[in-house]
């Protein structure tokens, strides 16, 4: 079946193609049946696919040479192993019920066709991304779901902030994006190849210097893609987007590119343990930030997204410690949960007529029963309270995080667990219990969605309840998870040797009761305070307006890259502008000045006499000869006969002579 | 055996003859017979080398040259005959319309 493999991709770039060539104006509100069977099958093939890796099976398929010339050969090949199998899984399953939940989500849009379109689109490129057996096939793969993402966030461009989200999101990309290109090159200038298989074989006759840049590089792609410090920024700008595409998109797949990028580079990065640590602080701190600031949001949309930047954070974090299996592992229960809380939410909204201030919700649970529950359970996925797949992978990290003996980092990574609970039950008891603070006109039709909705609902939540037991510990140390991805992993090896030192100083249960202890806290604080009321948060807001206010506005992020970089870029825009205007625009018009004078020397001096001269003059000594020779045709036929004979006599004459001299 | 020489002395004395005769004549009749005799003042030159080199060619080309002075001949006539319709002359001169 591994062979297939190819077919995964192409299924939905053929049902791209159909919708987009015929969708606007035969396929219409029909676009469904071809995207979502599209992706159903490759989901089918996809899971074909994974069980024969299970068993053992990895495959490369070349399908065709992409660049020939001396210096560069590279060529277009999907690589199935554990984790291009397992990100499949992830991507097809994600993907295959988020397009069911469109269908009802979208119903109604007039752009139902391009959504769809775009959504297949989308998945092509990330399944490219996933499977590409080299760097370069990698980035197209990244640049093209960066495209989609643009296209998606913008799908209502009429409105201005959707727009304005979509180039915010596509340009920060494209920062991340362009590190990412020099961290290729130096990979590619120092090997002379960018297959992954090549690439880490020969990864150890590098400079450690060399790794270093190069990975940092990679990982700036990275920082841009996975939304993390400093160029998260797009992300809960993203959420302007339809809610579907927030779910896949911008919290389940796309975001976590950076991710299986860093996991899949591992032999690279445990070259570099300065990288590593870059990694791991940034991924921390990025956790630590976004989590606070989605504490003070009142858009339910905006507290995802923050807690995505925040769980993206973790998964760095994990990959930083050099648990890249942890870091995997998160990013496929994250997939899960975060997909569904994103999908309950855009039920939310659609009962809701697109409004999302949790301020103005309330007690919901009354009315759509479903997605209530399914809510929660992804909350307490979230949240990290077990049994649910959060608590496995977030555990798993904060566990090597310390044991590799990064306590601050896991300090900070316990308290964003216990931030992370606040406000996901924040958002929970504030949307769908307590007092009723719905206006009345929107009350009227509030309903629980169609069938079609409530059931990628139920069958995520149940994903999001399970799929944390892969990380069961199978014999001793290792999970079921990480003995699946063990031949793709290669395991840090100094951080092996500190494990166990560290591991005998404080027990795991320890470390796990805390961690569920801190989640339960959070979740109590967010009980009591804005479920109970027994501490008013409005109160609270006012006594400490100062941090509330920071945290609203996002610590002024947004505000301090205008001031440092986008009015920096424009003044610069404004200072080539004038350059243009005087210097340009002068030298050019210069020269059609100049060329006019020429063209009035010539007018007025060259034309009449030298050139009408020889025109005139040419006609003039045809005519004349004409008049001349004319003469000769006399009309007597005598005449001519003559000349013939005079012509005769000519060429015996010339013939004679010729043959005696 | 008549030498090759004499029947080309032959050839050129009726050759200049009928070229005379075309040149100096006023009658188009007698242009026209003119013409005739440095056609076939031809074929004799043509009939003796071929002859001379044993080599048919030449006298199937002289019957070519024959049948077709016989066509000349018959439009020849003919235009003569509708110019004089016209012009009640057969004086050469006479014949000077087409010219600048």
């Amino acid at each position: 079946m591994i062979k297939y493999a190819w077919l995964i991709p192409v299924f939905p770039l053929i049902g791209f193609t159909i919708n987009g060539l015929f969708g606007f104006k035969y396929i219409k509100n029909r676009a469904h049946y071809i995207a979502v069977t599209a992706l159903g099958l490759s989901w089918l093939f996809s899971t074909l696919v994974f069980i024969d890796v299970l068993h053992g099976k990895t495959a490369e398929i070349v399908l065709f040479d992409w660049v020939v010339t001396p210096d560069i050969q590279a060529k277009v090949a999907f690589y199935i192993d554990q984790l291009s199998a397992l990100m499949l899984m992830v991507v097809t399953t994600l993907s295959f019920w988020i397009h069911v939940y469109s269908i009802g989500y979208m119903g109604h849009d007039p752009g139902y066709p391009r959504y769809f379109t775009y959504l297949n689109m989308f998945v092509f490129f990330m399944l490219i991304l996933v499977m590409g057996s080299s760097y370069p096939l990698l980035f197209v793969g990244w640049e093209g779901v960066g495209l989609c993402s643009y296209l998606l966030i913008g799908f209502w461009y009429e409105r201005e902030s959707a727009w304005k989200a979509g180039m915010k999101a596509f340009i920060t990309n494209r920062v991340g994006d362009a590190c990412f290109i020099l961290g290729m090159f130096i990979i590619w200038y120092h090997l002379g190849s960018l297959d992954f298989k090549v690439v880490f074989e020969k990864a150890h006759h590098l400079d450690p210097a060399v790794v270093t840049i190069a990975t940092l590089l990679l990982f700036g792609g990275a920082t841009g893609k996975s939304a993390q410090i400093p160029l998260y920024v797009w992300l809960p700008d993203a959420m302007e987007g339809p809610t579907p595409v927030s779910a896949l998109i911008h919290a389940a797949t796309m975001v976590t590119a950076g991710v299986y990028m860093v996991a899949r580079s591992n032999v690279l990065y445990n070259m570099a343990p300065l990288s590593l640590e870059v990694v791991a602080v940034i991924g921390c701190l990025t956790a630590f930030f976004a989590g606070t600031i989605g504490t003070a949001q009142f858009d339910l949309k905006r507290v995802l997204a923050y807690s995505t930047v925040s769980q993206l954070g973790y998964m760095f974090l994990g990959c930083g410690v050099g648990a890249y299996t942890a870091g995997v592992f998160h990013l496929m229960t994250h997939a899960f949960f975060k997909g569904l809380l994103f999908l309950a939410a855009g039920s939310v909204m659609h009962a809701m007529s697109d409004v999302l201030d949790m301020r103005l919700m309330g007690n919901l649970k009354k009315y759509m029963p479903i997605t209530a529950t399914t809510f929660i359970i992804g909350a307490l996925a979230l949240a990290g309270i077990p049994p649910f797949a959060g608590f496995w992978s977030k555990d798993e990290i904060l566990h090597h995080t310390f044991t590799t003996g990064h306590y601050f980092l896991w300090f900070l990574g316990t308290l964003t667990a216990g931030i992370t609970a606040y406000y996901t039950f924040r958002a929970v008891f504030m949307t769908f219990f307590g007092k009723e603070r719905i206006p009345e006109e929107i009350k009227h039709h509030l309903h629980e969605s169609p069938k079609v909705m409530t059931i990628p609902l139920i069958i995520l939540s149940v994903g999001a309840a399970t799929v944390g037991f892969f990380g069961l510990k199978a014999h001793g140390e290792t999970s079921y998870f990480a003995q699946f991805l063990a031949p793709v992993i290669h395991a840090a090896h100094e951080h092996g040797a500190h494990a166990a030192h560290h591991e005998a100083a404080v027990p795991a249960s320890v470390l796990i009761a805390l961690s569920v202890a801190v989640g339960l806290t959070g979740i109590l604080i967010a009980y009591i305070v804005h479920l109970k009321r027994l501490i008013d948060p409005d109160e609270w807001v006012k006594k400490l307006w100062f941090i509330h206010k920071v945290l609203y506005r996002k610590y002024y992020v947004d505000e301090i890259y205008f001031a440092l970089f986008i009015y920096r870029v424009l003044d610069l825009a404004y200072i080539f502008w004038r350059f243009d205007q005087w210097v340009i625009d002068g030298i050019v018009n210069g020269a059609a000045l100049l060329t006019r004078f020429l063209a009035w020397v010539t007018r007025v001096c060259t034309e009449p006499f030298v050139v009408d001269g020889a025109v005139n003059g040419a006609s003039y000594v045809v005519d004349l000869s004409a008049r001349v020779l004319r003469r000769l045709q006399t009309g007597v036929v005598s005449n001519y006969m003559l000349f013939i004979a005079a012509g005769l006599l000519g060429l015996i004459t010339i013939y004679v002579f010729g043959r005696l001299f | 055996m008549v030498p090759l020489t004499h029947v080309i002395i032959f050839s050129f004395i009726i050759f200049a003859i009928g070229m005379f005769g075309a040149l100096s004549r006023r009658n188009v009749f007698i242009v026209l017979m003119g013409i005739e005799l440095m056609l076939n003042a031809v074929n004799i030159a043509l009939v003796g080398f071929s002859s001379y080199l044993s080599n048919v060619a030449g006298q199937i080309f002289a019957i070519f040259v024959i049948t077709v002075a016989a066509g000349e001949a018959a439009v020849g006539l003919a235009i003569v005959v509708a110019i004089f319709r016209n012009r009640f002359t057969v004086n050469i001169d006479s014949f000077n319309l087409l010219k600048w």
